[in-house]
């Protein structure tokens, strides 16, 4: 095993570890707020995965909502409450629905990749309003979810579900980091600086793009299907794109240099929200923007350059990062 | 089974007042290779800006008419508060940095707009009648037409008339077509490229409130309003071509009659109808049906 994939695993167990021992410690308010942070932190990680290539998806809120009524649909139709199972199906489904949409969407760059996306999940959107034996636009309620057959009482389910996230959050940033520096994953940062160059050497652009956009579209399954359980509720508008403008600011605050960063950028925004919320409720949208804007302007390499800075003198970050270095947010 | 002539007057009116705000955004994106996400939000607080000033006409015993005028004034001064503000203050910052970044710049502007409007006007919703009797009834076929809408139409003709024949028969719409062509050249040439851009900024803007004031009699202006107008006027914009007079015109009248056919025969797909027609459309036309596709670069 090479040394950096070594040291990627071991951070990613460490990391695991440590919030999970620190989860038992949060109040319970916290609790909450984290798990909703790293289910929306899991499709801010799908969107990095696109920026790493170039793309920005305005349409996560597109799988994030199909991972939602997945493992919804499974819970209240079926009834299973497995909190693991209905994990894998919202990302499985997701995962398809991406495969699919990904060739049709794949030859699009830019502002029509974007409104595309948006296109697409407003589509859902429209649908699942109108979708009555669903709910239509009022959703529908999950039953409370167990775990390998175990059914938390009130005090502890937030705590349950809390560690599920963590370990499901640890392993997806541990596999994106693996993947990111991997060769194909590389190939993502070549696609962005100069698609023809890339086919010319040989490799196809359109699989690059399609495979990041079913990586993508898992990511966001799986966020989605986590915050399904832990909301208790969904509704149409999980794929309305003001839901997926928020994911597209969690992914340019945490910059595309560090996946850790887009869990610390998602509970950022989760906090902001909430404190805005009980002190400003009228104003926390325009909140959001003027961070956003200061974001841009001021950190544009996202939370994550600022992990760099701390990071520089290790080999690992030099390795392979230096080709994605600062001044570009977005790509 | 309704009527095609019912379904066609709806669509048109529907597509007029969408067009002048598609014209907007098509000019700023045209010029300054800028998608504009607070668009909408032009469109909401031109609104907002004529249900606060029309009712002065009345209560100054000025004739109804002056109400109108009173949108006008209305759009003109939102444009003229908010275009400078935007594109000097912030937008200006970016220019040659990705499209998609400013794309998120303008968003965040649109959030930053959205509560700036509900702190000016409240949560509550504001309606404004009196316009919309100023023209009478028309009669079209069986059925009897405001007079106001139809009016509507016409407005929006001369607003692409007027952007049309400003951009092609004046020496300042030569100038701009130059730095559409080509910014760097123009500025060589002596064009002062950010005067150029603050102009047609300024002018899609008040094409935005201009629509937001002239609509406001048809809706209730409340909070969203700028949301869903977003996003039909890019839709009309991404059907028609990006920066295409014509594209934003054919854009329009096809979500505008698509929308009301929906309304009539099919009323579950009214919300999605509109988006389904632009992902078909960009399937087969990737750049949209009246924008020539460009060369890549190596």
């Amino acid at each position: 095993m090479h040394a950096s994939t070594r040291r990627t695993y071991l951070s990613g167990l460490i990391l695991a570890a440590a919030l999970l021992v620190v989860g038992f410690l949060l109040p319970a308010w916290l609790l909450f707020t984290v798990t909703k942070a790293i289910g929306y932190g899991l499709v801010a990680l799908g969107i990095i995965t696109l920026m790493r290539g170039g793309l920005v998806s305005f349409g996560q809120g597109l799988v994030y909502c199909i991972g939602a009524y997945a493992a919804g649909l499974l819970a209240t139709r079926i009834g299973v409450t497995e909190a693991p199972l209905l994990l894998l199906v919202g990302m499985v489904a997701s995962g398809l629905v991406g495969l699919l949409v990904g060739p049709l969407i794949a030859r699009y760059r830019g502002i029509f990749f974007a409104m595309l996306t948006v296109a697409l999940s407003m589509v859902l959107y429209g649908i699942l309003v109108k979708m009555n034996a669903i709910g239509g636009s009022d959703g529908f309620t999950l039953p409370e979810p167990t775990f390998f057959g175990w059914q938390p009482d009130v005090g502890t389910s937030d705590l349950a579900l809390y560690v599920t996230a963590v370990i499901v959050a640890c392993a997806a940033a541990t596999a994106c980091r693996l993947y990111y520096d991997s060769m194909a994953g590389m190939m993502a940062l070549a696609v962005r600086e100069n698609e023809l160059r890339v086919e010319y050497l040989g490799s196809s652009v359109f699989n690059v793009t399609v495979r990041n956009f079913a990586i993508a579209a898992a990511l966001g399954g799986l966020g989605g299907s986590l915050n399904a359980m832990a909301l208790g509720h969904i509704d149409p508008l999980f794929s309305f794109w003001t839901t997926s403008g928020e994911f597209v600011f969690i992914s340019v605050l945490a910059g595309h240099l560090s996946v850790g960063a887009v869990f610390v950028s998602a509970l950022i925004l989760e906090l902001v929200r909430s404190f805005s919320n009980r002190y400003f409720p009228e104003t926390w949208q325009m909140i959001i923007g003027i961070f956003l804007i200061a974001t841009i302007i001021f950190l544009p390499g996202g939370v994550g350059s600022l992990f760099q800075r701390v990071l520089k003198r290790g080999p690992a970050a030099g390795r392979g990062e230096s080709a994605e270095n600062e001044g570009r947010a977005a790509p | 089974m309704y009527d095609v002539l019912t379904i066609l007057v709806d669509g048109v009116v529907y597509a007029s007042w969408l067009f002048i705000v598609a014209l907007g955004l098509t000019l700023i994106f045209g010029v300054l290779r800028i998608l504009n996400i607070a668009h909408g939000s032009m469109y909401a607080i031109g609104a907002y800006a004529a249900v606060t000033l029309a009712p002065l006409a009345p209560a100054l015993g000025l004739p109804p008419v002056f109400s109108l005028l009173a949108m006008l004034i209305a759009a003109l001064a939102v444009a003229i508060v908010l275009a400078p503000l935007m594109e000097r203050g912030l937008l200006r910052l970016f220019y040659g940095r990705d499209e998609v970044l400013i794309l998120l710049i303008t968003y965040a502007v649109f959030l930053i707009l959205e509560d700036v409007s509900k702190l000016i006007w409240g949560v509550n919703p504001y309606y404004l009648f009196e316009p919309r009797n100023l023209f009478g009834t028309v009669e079209i076929g069986d059925l009897f037409y405001v007079g106001y809408d139809l009016m509507l139409i016409a407005l929006a003709a001369v607003c692409g008339l007027a952007v049309w024949l400003g951009l092609n028969k004046t020496k300042v719409g030569k100038i701009v077509l130059a730095v559409i062509h080509n910014p760097d050249v123009s500025a060589c040439m002596g064009v002062n490229i950010a005067r150029i851009y603050l102009l047609a900024f300024f002018v899609g803007v008040f094409l935005a409130a201009l629509a937001g004031a002239f609509t406001a009699p048809l809706i209730s202006v409340q909070p969203g309003i700028s949301v869903s107008v977003i996003i039909l006027s890019f839709a009309v914009v991404i059907i028609g071509g990006l920066g295409s007079i014509p594209g934003a015109a054919i854009g329009a009248v096809v979500v505008g009659i698509v929308r009301a056919a929906a309304v009539y025969e099919l009323p579950e797909a009214e919300i999605f109808i509109v988006y389904l027609v632009m992902a078909i459309v960009l399937v087969f036309r990737p750049e949209g049906l009246f924008q020539r596709t460009q060369a890549r670069k190596i």
